[in-house]
This record gives C-alpha cells, structure tokens and sequence, in this order.
C-alpha cells in the first residue's frame, strides 16, 4: 500500500512533506505535524499584527487532509473551502507559497491577492463561498469525464455547507451523469458558532443517500484508518461508477476564525486527547517523533523567515 | 432567416468546431429543443456535450464554471432571464472573480445566454429584463442580442476570449429576421458600424446623415428594434432626424461611438425595457454628462418600464413596459427642446 501513495512532490522541503525512504507512519506524522504547526505559527502572526484579514485553521482536522490527499495523483483536482490551509499544504507541500500569500506578498501563491481562502495552483483551488464550489468541482469532473480520463476531483465541505441548497442541486445532477466527483464532508460539530444540534435536521448520511450517491461514514481522528478508507474511495470514483461521499465526524480545536469562540471547553478538553497527532503520535518512536518534530519547526522557522523577507 | 435559427446554427458550428464546447440547460434536449427552440437538433448531433438539465440554476452555472476552470467552453441557457436570479452567486463570487483573484492563473470563460424580456403576457416572473443587476459586476461582460449584430460573430468573439459574459436574448427578437448592415445600409436607414479596438462594433442608423441628426438615441436588444422603426417612422413623417445606437455589449461600455453622436446632436435619449432607476441609462446619462457636459443642450433622458411588477394583462403590461408609444414620445419632446 506505501508505495501507492503519492510522493513528496518534487522542489518542496523534505523537513515537511516527507523524506525519502522513511517509514509511511513517520511521514504522516511529518505532513500533519507541518500542518499544525504552520498554522499554529499562523495564529501566532496574527497576534503580532503581521497579517491582514483573517483565517481559519483545521487544527484537529489534519489527519483528513493528509489521508486523502496521499491516493491523489498528478491530473487529479481538489476544490477547498474556506478552511483550505491543511488541503493545501497536504496537496502541495508549497508552505512559503502559502505564508507568503497570507502575509500579502507578491511571492504569494496568488501575489497576496486570494490571501487565506482563496488559493489556486496546479491541481488546486479554493473559494471563501461555502458551497458554490461544489457545483465548480463537479464541473472539473465533467471536463474529466468528456476527456474520457481517470483523473477524479475532490471537493471538500463542511457540516455547516450542508445547509447550501446549490450542494443539494449538484448531488442530483453529478448522480445522473454519473461524475468522477468525491465529496469529503468534514463535519466538525460546528458550523462557526453554531452547534450541528441547531444546524441539521435529520441525519447527514440520509442526505446524500436520498440522491443514491454512496456515502462512507467514519468518525475518526486516525490518519492511518482514514487513509484505508480515503483510498477505497478514490478508487471507486476514479473506476467509474460515479460520484461518492467520505463523511468524516472529526472535531476543530481551535476557534472559527481569529477569537471567535464560545464552545464548552470541557468538550474541547477531551478533544484534545484524541486529536490527530496524539493518535498517530503513540504510533512513533519518542526519539523519532521529537526529531520529526524538530525537524519541521526548523524548517517552518525559515519559510517565516524568507516569507517574511520576501517582496 | 430568422434570430432563433441563426442562433442555433451559431451554436451547432461552435459545437463542431470546437470540442470544448459544452452547452447545458434545462429542456434543451430533442424533441423539445428548449422553449424558444434555440438548441432544437442539437443535443441528436452532440449528445454528449449538449445536456439537459434538472431545474437547478445554481447547478447549471455552478458545473459551468468547473467546466471553464478546466479549460472547456461552456455555454449554460437560462429559459427565462427571470431566473437569472438563482446563478447571482455563482456569476458575482466565482465565475467573474476567479481569473483576478487567483492572479491570472486559471480562466473561468462561462457563456451564460438567457432569454430575457416581456410583451408577451408572461406575467411578474417570466418577463422581467433583469440584466441591470449584472452591470457594473467587476470582470463581467454583458451583451445584448440584436438584429443588427450576427451572433455568428459575437459567439466568435466570445469563443476566442476568456472572459465570462452574459448574453440577453430578447424573446421576442427569436422569431425576427436578422438585419446586420449589408452595403452601409439597414433596409432604409444609413448604417455606420464603429470597431473600438478590443468591443464588439456599436451599429449607428439613421434616416439622414449622422451630422444631420439632432437626437441620438441609445438603446439595445429588442427596443432598438423598436427605436429603429420609430425614427424611421419620425423622419420620413415629421423631419424629426434622429441618430439610434447599437452597442452590443453593454457593459462595460465603448462610450466612443456615444460621445460622437452625442457630440453632434447635444441631446441623448436612452431607451431600456429593464425597471427604471439604478440603471444602463442612468450609467449612460452619468457618464455622457461628465464627459460632455458642456456640450449637451438639455439633460439626457432616461427612458425605462416602471418600477414595478409585469402585469399578465396586455393593456396593463403595456402600460408598464417601454414601447414604441414610450420612444415616440421621448423623441418629440427632445425635438421639441430642439427649436
């Protein structure tokens, strides 16, 4: 199955994406590491005041990113949310394009422009709009279908974009025209402020089945689990049959935004004990854990750095 | 032959001139061929790049722009222009931002053509001319149909560009002939056509020469048709000598051909079927007054259908709507300021 996965793409910093050679458990624990901490470096800049506007992290939510984004290959497409940082940097391993893109800088992956949300390369992109970009991953599907390719496109929501009606209209028309269109709902208990206990009607499973779209439901923080089940479901999309849904029960520890937070935080305790990094973490050697980790916080130090340098 | 046929035709040559051409939209598929007939045969020619749809507006604009983004051509039919409503998300926050925000990387060359416009009895929600509310959308071309320009041409420029556009079909422009200046002439009136680098060319009629006009009216789509057969009609019964202009695309606009009739004439009359206020002419009447303001002998006139709901009723609709009665009127009382 390791050889399967996709490779650290070339030119990117081995420290955060994965080292040749290495065990598969060590370089998932690398990807999610670089993505916590790059985020978490994130929060800390915004606190100082060197970044406009605003972001939101999936701290809590890693382990999905990397576990999908590793059965992805080249010509394959990922459409992200608002939430876009952890697909991003599991896709493409680009950390300075990305900083320097949040810090406003024209060496930005979009010269500051898009900032936080609003990402695009090769293979890539994201909107702030939540669910208008479900019908723009299924029209990437479509391209690929009349191409007559494999290449599959993956669209990532939330449990909040749930309430989109456009998401519901999609479903319907990538089911009839049978699109090479996988749908990653990460529903992460909380759409913003608002609890799934004031958000959702019904259950979240029944939605897409309503459509006859197949749904595979996993309430799960492990990379290792989510990634057998990401790969299934690759493959199946990508074989043919048509669109499918990855529903991942995950959590979001940090807040919405920058300070917007009112959630219990006796439930955001006991979160954290099962977070991504925990779970994998028991996984690892302490001696390479902490060496993976020092390794990815030297690395991340001097992307800040040359981000912060750069025009 | 008539609008609709050109325009069909126009389609099935993109279709088979291009392979990234898609076109998706609701009932288009044979034998219905969608409502006003536009794609009949087309979806028996290229099955699978010519899709029916459910009624899911979002949707259709929404895979559209995927599609686009991926590097294809499609082309989504909105039945009726009213409905133009539900794609608002997707034309204001994806399809026309994609290009700039993502710094020049990806393209998002959407063709949304919608039928558009009343006088037929349709009621409140089936005859609204709705395209106001997409002008002035940053990175968003809006063009009108009519029977001086030849779709043929106009889908070629929208083909070989990588903008989005929104093209409005007046209904009622279908089952007209097309009538694009042929020898400098339409039928009766003098046809100027004017090609600002990089627009679609703005058409010029009139009875007399241009520097004998003393109106120019700006209008498109179905109520240029009117507004060519009212100064016809006013030239040949009254002497009343007007200038009608054309563009095409009307948003953004080539002001060129404007400020040169307006320049001779110093009056401008702008006719709109859409609810007056907030609108094309309002733009027009804006931006003709700073740019000639000294020039201009009475203030430019704005002539659109009343604010308010479509009547199903004929006597009724007819009161909200502009029409001829509405452009005749416009154009005496500026000949009346005239003398």
């Amino acid at each position: 199955m390791s050889t399967a996965l996709a490779p650290a793409r070339d030119g990117t910093d081995e420290r955060l994406t994965g080292v040749p050679g290495e065990p598969l458990a060590h370089r998932r624990y690398r990807r999610m590491r670089f993505i916590r901490r790059f985020e978490e470096t994130l929060l800390q800049l915004f606190e100082e005041g060197a970044l406009n506007g605003t972001t939101h992290a999936c701290i809590g939510q890693e382990a999905d990113a990397v576990a999908v984004t590793e059965h992805l290959a080249d010509g394959d497409h990922i459409f992200s949310n608002h939430r876009c940082h952890g697909h991003y940097l599991a896709h493409s391993g680009d950390a300075l394009g990305l900083m320097a893109e949040i810090m406003g800088k024209e060496a930005g992956v979009c010269r500051g422009l898009g900032g936080s949300q609003h990402i695009c390369a090769p293979g890539f992109k994201s909107n702030g709009v939540q669910g208008g970009i479900v019908p723009n991953a299924a029209g990437i599907a479509l391209a690929n279908q009349l191409s007559g390719n494999d290449a599959v496109s993956v669209v990532f929501i939330g449990d909040g974009t749930l309430g989109e009606g456009v998401v519901y209209e999609t479903l319907n028309m990538a089911a009839l025209w049978k699109l090479p269109l996988l749908v990653v709902c990460e529903d992460n208990r909380w759409a913003q402020s608002t609890p799934i206990a004031a958000n959702l009607a019904g259950d979240m499973a029944s939605r897409f089945a309503a459509f006859g779209v197949p749904v595979r439901e996993v309430d799960s923080t492990d990379v290792q689990e989510l990634s057998e089940i990401a790969g299934a479901e690759v493959a199946a999309v990508r074989s043919g049959e048509g669109p499918r849904v990855l529903l991942i029960h995950t959590y979001r520890l940090c807040h919405h935004s920058k300070s917007d937070d009112e959630r219990p935080e006796r439930e955001i305790a006991e979160r954290w004990l099962v977070e991504p990094l925990v779970v994998h973490g028991r996984r690892l050697d302490e001696a390479d854990r902490r060496r993976i980790e020092d390794e990815v916080e030297t690395a991340l130090s001097e992307v800040v750095a040359t981000a912060r340098a750069s025009a | 032959m008539i609008f609709a046929k050109e325009l069909g035709d126009t389609l099935r040559g993109a279709l088979g001139d291009d392979e990234r051409v898609v076109l998706l939209g609701e009932d288009i598929a044979d034998p219905y061929g969608g409502a006003f007939k536009v794609t009949r045969g087309l979806s028996t020619a290229f099955p699978q790049r010519v899709r029916t749809t459910p009624i899911s507006e979002g949707a259709i604009a929404g895979i559209s722009a995927g599609l686009a983004l991926a590097g294809y051509r499609p082309i989504a039919e909105v039945m009726f222009g009213d409905f133009l409503t539900l794609m608002f998300d997707q034309v204001v926050n994806h399809i026309a931002k994609y290009q700039k925000m993502y710094a020049e990387q990806a393209t998002c060359p959407v063709i949304i053509r919608a039928a558009t416009g009343g006088h037929r009895g349709y009621g409140p929600t089936h005859s609204q001319s709705l395209e106001k509310h997409f002008l002035g959308v940053p990175h968003l071309r809006v063009v009108a149909a009519s029977l001086y320009h030849d779709p043929r041409e106009v889908f070629a420029d929208f083909l070989r560009r990588d903008e989005p556009v929104l093209y409005v079909e007046h209904k009622l422009l279908y089952p007209q002939h097309l009538t694009p200046p042929v020898g400098g002439r339409v039928g009766d009136l003098i046809a100027t056509s004017d090609n600002s680098p990089g627009m679609l060319p703005t058409i010029r009629l009139s009875a007399v020469p241009a520097e004998d006009c003393t109106i120019s009216v700006l209008a498109y789509g179905y109520q240029a048709m009117l507004a060519a057969q009212v100064i016809e009609r006013l030239a040949i019964e009254e002497e009343i000598f007007a200038e009608l202009i054309v563009p095409a695309q009307i948003a953004p606009m080539d002001w060129a051909p404007v400020e040169r009739s307006v320049s001779v004439t110093g009056r401008l009359v702008t006719i709109e079927e859409g609810a007056d206020g907030w609108s094309w002419g309002s733009e027009a009447a804006s931006v003709i007054s700073r740019r000639l303001f000294g020039r201009l002998r009475q203030p430019v006139d704005v002539v659109a259908s009343e604010p308010t709901i479509i009547p199903s009723s004929k006597p009724k609709e007819a009161d909200v709507l502009v029409g001829s009665a509405r452009i005749e009127a416009a154009l005496r009382a500026a000949h009346k300021e005239s003398r």
